[in-house]
């Protein structure tokens, strides 16, 4: 067989990327691997960064602690998730389109506005506890450290792993649910024998998700974390910190987070590879009818679930149309008083946002698309290398991403420092991996003859792609894109290692006057963003007329 | 060995649409019993009430002498065969087929050596350690099939088990089926909406049309003696034509008279004579018949098939066996003839037939 030969216009293209791809992710990292292995003085190859971490105990504590509020957060919002998604999807629980709704909004939130609300209502001074120990004498010191980390990050994450076994398991097919019940199977058999081990590899899948973000977060475990230090805390004070700035030490520091995420990307790869099935549901699984008692407790269990995921964002609505007596003690008198405040204090913070936003998904959008265009219909070795070279900020985590363009772009010729360009390509880097993954799957449900047909019938592969491949796409393409604008929207990691003043954003307004104990301006701030957010949702369900997402 | 199942007046309905209304049939013992119809005739509504994923709104449904209304499906004890397959995808053919004897709380050791058993009756216990993305359709539905006999049910279910194989293995593997059938003598009950797979496969076919059963019978009778005109269309080819019926002799209206011996006494009035390509005789020689001028013809290499259209406008099918005479040129007028102990008789009105029993 002989090979199709193309228009070079593609391999212009890869290359294209392949350049822009070189200057903004392997030209950063390779700089920040430089870094951490020499000698600032000698400019000689020297291990001491690493030999100064894992000898001190100050350092190797972070990172047991790290994995300490990972796993056991990561356990949790993988249970949670499952069984609220199996209930969902095998038992009619009323208003369960709200409840879908309700529970990504909980997640779309960034992490750190859950652990600042926890504090308000858990804290010291925070309204459950002064009620707990108000009316059981109880001398309850607030939700902080181990705990408060792994309250947070669970409530945060399980909406991902819900939403991930959900869609799997409407892509299971309900004959085999069948087939096991005609073969004797009573319903924990089946649930057990079945279901579980084909919605494993999704539950790997989202599970690594939620490890990767709770691993590299850091504003949740400065804010509740208290004496509790984890590693991407101690990163992020090794480098912002103004009492110690070591740029090399920062750097091993990247380079050790990186190492370790890499290694349960590759992990969770190997585990889900030994265990894929392809399945799509001829019959998905149909609701089925229970007894009162059972369907009472599923109802009850569900609702509470997503009501406790819910009241960080409750609180914040509310107290931000509350007035502050001192900073961070809410009287109850309704006033607008917070708005007014951020309207006038750093009136750009709103606009950046939207623009920010916008820009990074067109971005995010055009090379997303052409990117995996390139690598399914135009397989070659440039377009593979792009597809790769795309996946690496998957396992970069944002402040780590943040850190390696500040050391890349301080200087000439590419001076980015505080512009808003370096603060929209660090988000267009870090959604592209989602992007790309879920355009790829678009275009592989296109039959390539379509293509094929448009061709023989005169037009050019430009012209073709333009005219049938980008319709045809273009569904799918917005929904994804909608989704990709709610994420980044809330994105904090990196765009706090990089703003200025005027290239602040909602949630690095958030975060700052959190610090600043100004939490009314806080709460104000992070509304704007919940109700950006929703809106945007509701946009998504009304545009696509689907019930389900995918983030 | 065997049971029979007996379905008793049974109804399925969806909300206020009833899709099956006071259905009955009575499956003998060890039987292979075929629901062959058109799709949404209810046929696998019917299968999925015996198994037990639709509930029964009225009526019941007994094997042997137990009501199973409401047995759950996993206590009832029935294999089933799905279109497609549903092999579990995360365990090996072994462990497929050995599921059922799992859940039933079979030692492992016993488990293996049944399902091993099996394996080798449907010929694919090669490939036993083998995970089910590497087998071909043909051989998941092997597995399909020996998952569901491994656990020796009472009855055996398959819901259009061939429908996804290609046209060679479809036969090949409806001979397997047939065969194990008899072999273990379970009895079956058998969906399909193909007509040819359900002559060559079955004991006895029940055709059903928008919920109803419109005959049951052996595969013979009901392609020569078709109930109604449905029946006569649906299974094989038929052409219907006019004609009308006194003192036990057909009229065709054009000098046409044929004398009757299989019809009931006393039938009188407009009737439609269901005549199949291959009960017509063809003649040149101006002998009384039906007038028609062939239209084509197709040689099949056994047979010899010809359009033709009658003075009506009507168009017909002809088939003959060939022979070394000369195929008739397009344009050909001839008289047509039928085989009168042969063609089926139904009522103009009621559509159904006028044929003695007996006959």
């Amino acid at each position: 067989m002989t090979k199709r030969r193309y228009s070079p216009i593609w391999t212009f293209l890869a290359l294209a990327i392949l350049a822009l791809f070189i200057i903004f992710v392997v030209y950063p990292l390779a700089l920040v691997l430089y870094k951490s292995v020499v000698d600032p003085t000698t400019n000689g190859f020297t291990l001491e960064n690493f030999t100064r971490f894992f000898t001190r105990k100050y350092y190797t504590n972070t990172l047991k602690n790290s994995f300490s509020v990972t796993i056991v957060s990561t356990l949790i919002s993988a249970t949670l998730g499952l069984v609220i998604a199996y209930i969902t999807r095998q038992y009619r629980i009323a208003g369960s389109k709200w409840l879908n709704i309700a529970i990504v909004v909980s997640y779309l939130s960034p992490p750190f506005i859950g652990a600042y609300a926890w504090i308000q209502l858990l804290g010291r001074n925070g309204i459950f506890t002064r009620f707990i120990n108000g009316v059981f004498g109880a001398n309850f010191g607030g939700i902080y450290g181990f705990a408060g980390i792994v309250l947070v990050f669970s409530l945060q994450s399980f909406p991902l792993v819900y939403m991930y076994v959900s869609g799997a398991l409407q892509n299971l097919d309900n004959s085999l649910n069948e087939a096991a019940e005609s073969l004797g199977a009573n319903n924990f058999q089946r649930v057990t024998g079945i279901i579980l081990p084909l919605v494993l590899p999704t539950v790997l899948a989202s599970g690594l998700l939620v490890f990767m973000r709770v691993f590299s977060d850091f504003g949740t475990p400065m804010l509740i974390g208290e004496g509790y230090r984890t590693f991407p805390v101690v990163l992020y004070n090794q480098f912002m910190g103004e009492v110690t700035n070591d740029s090399y030490f920062a750097a091993a520091l990247c380079v050790i987070i990186m190492a370790i995420t890499l290694v349960f990307f590759f992990l969770q790869r190997w585990i889900a590879a030994r265990h894929s099935y392809a399945m799509s549901a001829l019959k998905p699984m149909q609701p089925r009818a229970q007894r009162p008692l059972p369907k009472a407790l599923c109802h009850i269990f569900v609702y509470l679930v997503v009501l406790i995921a819910l009241l960080p964002q409750i609180t914040v609505i509310v107290t931000s149309f509350l007035k502050e007596s001192t900073p961070g003690i809410f009287t109850t008198e309704l006033s607008l008083i917070n708005y007014e405040t951020i309207f006038s204090k750093n009136p750009r913070v709103i606009p950046n946002t939207y623009l920010f936003g916008l820009a990074a998904i067109a971005l995010v959008v055009i090379f997303g698309v052409l990117i995996s265009y390139l690598a399914v219909r135009r397989k070659s070795v440039i377009t593979t290398t792009v597809d790769t070279l795309t996946m690496l900020p998957y396992i970069i985590p944002g402040s780590v991403l943040g850190i390696c363009f500040l050391y890349a772009f301080a200087t000439k010729p590419l001076a980015l420092t505080g512009t808003a360009a370096i603060i929209i390509i660090a988000l267009t880097v870090r959604r592209m991996p989602y992007t790309i993954r879920s355009s790829t799957a678009i275009i592989s449900q296109i039959s390539p003859s379509i293509e094929e047909a448009a061709v023989s019938l005169g037009a050019s592969e430009v012209r073709s792609f333009g005219e049938i491949m980008l319709p045809m796409m273009m569904p799918g393409v917005i929904s994804g894109a909608i989704m990709s604008w709610v994420t980044v929207i809330s994105e904090l990691s990196s765009s706090i290692m990089l703003y200025r003043a005027s290239t602040q954003t909602l949630t690095v307004a958030v975060y700052t006057e959190v610090i600043r104990d100004c939490f009314g301006n806080a709460a104000a701030y992070s509304t704007v963003l919940t109700v950006t957010s929703i809106v945007s949702l509701l946009l998504f369900f009304k545009l696509t007329g689907r019930r389900d997402i995918s983030v | 060995m065997g049971v029979a199942i007996h379905v008793d007046n049974v109804t399925k309905a969806y909300g206020k649409n009833i899709v099956i209304q006071g259905l009955s049939a009575e499956i003998k013992p060890g039987e292979f019993f075929t629901l062959l119809g058109p799709s949404g005739c209810g046929k696998t509504t019917l299968l999925r009430m015996i198994i037990g994923f639709n509930s029964i709104e009225g009526g019941e449904i007994r094997v042997d002498d137990k009501v199973i209304n409401n047995i759950p499906t996993n206590k009832r004890n029935m294999g089933m065969v799905f279109q497609n397959y549903a092999v579990f995808p995360h365990m090996s053919v072994r462990d497929n087929v050995a599921y059922g004897l799992k859940t039933r709380r079979v030692p492992r050791e016993e488990r293996y050596r049944r399902a091993d058993e099996i394996l080798k009756l449907v010929k694919i216990d090669q490939y036993a350690d083998r995970m089910p993305t590497q087998l071909s359709g043909g051989q998941q539905q092997r597995v399909a099939l020996a998952r569901a006999i491994v656990i020796e049910p009472e009855v055996l279910l398959m819901d259009e088990p061939l429908s996804n194989l290609d046209a060679k293995l479809r036969v090949e593997m409806r001979n397997v089926i047939k065969q194990i059938q008899h072999q273990i003598g379970i009895t079956t009950v058998y969906v399909t909406h193909d007509q040819e797979e359900a002559l060559a496969i079955s004991d006895r076919i029940a055709v059903m049309h928008g919920g109803v059963i419109q005959q049951i019978g052996t595969p013979k009778y009901i392609y020569q003696r078709p109930a109604n005109e449905f029946v006569s269309t649906f299974i094989g080819l038929s052409n219907l034509l006019d004609a009308t019926c006194s003192n036990d002799t057909l009229d065709f209206g054009c000098g046409y008279r044929v004398p009757m011996t299989t019809l009931r006494p006393g039938v009188n009035g407009p009737v439609h004579v269901a005549v199949r390509p291959e009960e017509f005789t063809i003649h040149q020689d101006g002998a009384p018949g039906i007038p028609a001028t062939v239209q084509s013809s197709v040689f099949l290499g056994m047979t010899q098939h010809y359009f033709m259209r009658l003075e009506g406008g009507k168009e017909i099918e002809v088939v003959e066996n060939s022979d070394l005479t000369d195929i008739l040129p397009d344009g050909a007028k001839v008289t047509l003839q039928i085989v009168p102990h042969k063609v089926n008789v139904f009522d103009a009105a009621s559509r159904t037939t006028l044929i003695r029993e007996e006959a």
